[in-house]
């Protein structure tokens, strides 16, 4: 296809991306080297009969003039990446040097918002992918094996829990669990205890929410692994089966390593998807214990009055390389490929 | 997998049989229970006294004079300005499934059919951006949105939804070009036509399965949006995500929880029922870029 025809044929497809994917990036970056101006303080003097004394307050008008000139805030360079909420470089440096013990020093660091969020999502990340990929080949493996006539049925129940959105899916399990709700109650009762609630401490309700991940991320591993079952060359399984093997053993020799990419490609997807965690923290009401980078930049720009957008757009950078990272082996996997293609 | 020679033992068949039902009930019944338990009063939904009163109803009977009731929906849906909300979320996901897949068509038969190495780029570039979490993509529009005075609406919306559903789009209807065979429209060059025409007569009849499962990821990213429709739309605009979070907001009010558990069944009963008639095609969309690696 000729350069021009291409360009023509790309350009509405592209131009979307550049603007509503590309712009907001750099946006995001500009965003994140500036901080909301302060209020600027003027010094009035006020008599009365017993005397004057000088207050401080805020000049509304200079200040409202200076959001116009600079509606972005006054630039701040890589200020806002340091400051506490963010990178906290100088409160991890005083933390060593006044710490007496490595527990202690990782204490105040996982105090810090920006390392206790990173230490949710990544907690978060890596308790839910392993579980969701061999469940999912499990489920797989069992759909696999039954009726043709129910095989459809089944599969519409085992999908559910990943179509609809993490907000509402969260919803649903949220009130059941709930001290209140059907699984709550079995719980207090299985424990014997009437005042046990999962959100009561903070690893209750991370496990919780792990659970909730679990349950959300499992069909998406089942589908991959279902249809890559339909591809498993049928004659090494006969042959096996005529050598004497064992069904854990035709599995185990045959079925496995034949999935082994599917199963690396689930293993990316997934991780990549819940780094973003966001919806189930608002859906569980788990954002006292509980907070992910894409919360802290939902955080600061949910107060209608009063955005952060410095800080927003910091975390997202910063979001932003963690996905670039966790991003490489998908890059390096698909460069392979499409080399092999051509 | 059928063949004679691999048959399943009884006690496998029961093993397996009790694990599947078991694994059903995990998936299932949490909307099932949602959906019974919408029609009960909050007393009962969650109950102090005894979880089973959200099956009997015991508090239905006594507030309403019945075991159930649809109180929830009809307040939601007339006081709660539910209606509103499902029009918002029609308008956006009928207008992102179109543009999107308008767009996501022209774009994807392109990069399939040309033979230069920056379409590698492009897809690669489409890669990135598909991963890029939406929140991030969020605080980079908030800012030039509202200095353009274009934030709050319908349509900044949809364009934004469109574009973040571009990368997935292009993939999907990418790998599934591949697989038309490029002689097809090569004879109808040869004939005469032009790239557009050999797109337009050619190609168009033959791509409605590709588009149906382009379409059906489209519509549910559009349908199931929380981040972007909650952080761009304002309230009165909201669809119908957000407009269950907005419920939850106001806890105080015991009637407005009850409008949440109503609007999630109002909410998610018409995905399921779609997903139910295109199931194949999402599990196809599903595993297009998985199975061949």
């Amino acid at each position: 296809m000729p350069h021009r025809t291409f360009f023509w044929f790309f350009f509405p497809s592209g131009l979307a991306m550049l603007l509503f994917i590309g712009l907001p990036i750099i946006s995001s970056f500009f965003q994140s080297l500036h901080i909301e101006p302060e209020q600027i303080l003027m010094e009035v003097e006020k008599c009365d009969p017993f005397g004057c004394k000088t207050e401080t307050k805020v000049d509304i008008e200079a200040t409202t003039k200076l959001q116009e000139e600079q509606p972005l805030g006054r630039f701040n360079g890589l200020g806002t990446y340091v400051d506490r909420n963010h990178l906290a470089f100088d409160e991890i440096k005083e933390a060593w040097t006044n710490s007496s013990s490595i527990p202690e020093f990782t204490d105040i660091l996982l105090n810090l918002p920006f390392y206790k969020a990173l230490l949710f999502t990544l907690t978060f990340c890596f308790a839910v992918t392993p579980p969701v990929v061999v469940l999912g080949f499990i489920v797989a493996l069992s759909v696999n094996t039954i009726t043709k006539s129910l095989k459809g049925p089944t599969i519409f129940g085992v999908i559910l829990p990943m179509i609809v959105t993490p907000l509402i899916g969260s919803l649903v399990l949220f009130w059941m669990i709930d001290a209140k709700g059907i699984l709550g109650s079995f719980i207090q009762f299985l424990f014997d205890d009437p005042n046990l609630s999962l959100k009561s401490s903070s690893q209750l309700t991370w496990i919780t929410l792990i659970i909730y991940g679990i349950w959300h991320n499992t069909p998406f591993a089942f589908v991959v692994f279902y249809a890559a079952l339909q591809t498993v060359p049928q004659d090494p399984i006969e042959a096996a089966i005529i050598d004497g093997a064992s069904r854990y053993e035709r599995v185990r020799h045959i079925v496995i390593p034949h999935l082994y990419p599917v199963a690396t490609f689930i293993i990316l997807i997934c991780l990549m998807d819940n780094f973003r965690v966001l919806e189930p923290i608002i859906g569980f009401a788990a954002e006292g214990v509980a907070q992910s980078l894409s919360w802290m930049i939902y955080n600061d720009l949910r107060s209608e009055n009063k955005m952060l957008f410095g800080s927003a757009g910091a975390t997202s950078m910063l979001t932003i390389i963690g996905v670039a990272i966790l991003l490489t082996p998908v890059l390096i996997r698909t460069w392979r490929e499409f080399r092999t293609e051509r | 997998m059928e063949s004679k020679i691999n048959r399943y033992s009884k006690q496998l068949i029961l093993i397996n049989s009790f694990f599947i039902l078991a694994w059903l009930i995990v998936s299932v019944f949490p909307f099932i229970w949602t959906f019974w338990g919408s029609f009960k009063v909050k007393a009962d939904f969650f109950s102090r006294a005894d979880w089973m009163f959200a099956v009997t109803g015991v508090n239905t009977l006594i507030e309403t004079g019945d075991t159930s009731t649809v109180k929830a929906y009809v307040e939601s849906w007339t006081e709660g300005e539910f209606w509103k909300a499902t029009m918002n979320t029609i308008i956006i996901t009928v207008s992102v499934v179109t543009i999107s897949l308008f767009l996501g068509t022209l774009g994807a038969y392109a990069l399939s059919r040309s033979t230069y190495k920056y379409t590698f780029w492009i897809l690669i570039a489409a890669l990135i951006f598909r991963a890029m979490p939406h929140i991030t993509l969020v605080s980079g529009y908030l800012f030039p949105f509202f200095q353009l005075n274009v934030w709050g609406i319908l349509p900044t919306t949809i364009i934004v939804l469109v574009a973040i559903n571009q990368p997935f789009t292009l993939w999907l209807l990418y790998s599934f070009f591949k697989t038309v065979p490029k002689e097809l429209d090569e004879s109808a060059l040869i004939d005469g036509c032009s790239y557009f025409q050999a797109f337009r007569f050619v190609i168009m009849p033959v791509m409605w399965p590709g588009v149906v499962t382009a379409g059906l990821f489209s519509m549910m990213l559009a349908y199931n949006d929380f981040t972007v429709t909650s952080l761009l739309l304002n309230q009165q605009n909201y669809t119908m995500v957000p407009k269950i979070n907005a419920y939850l907001g106001t806890i105080e009010h015991s009637g407005n929880y009850m409008w949440a558990v109503s609007s999630v069944v109002s909410a998610t009963a018409p995905l399921f029922m779609i997903i139910m008639f295109f199931q194949r095609q999402l599990i196809s969309g599903l595993t297009a870029g998985a199975v061949k690696g």
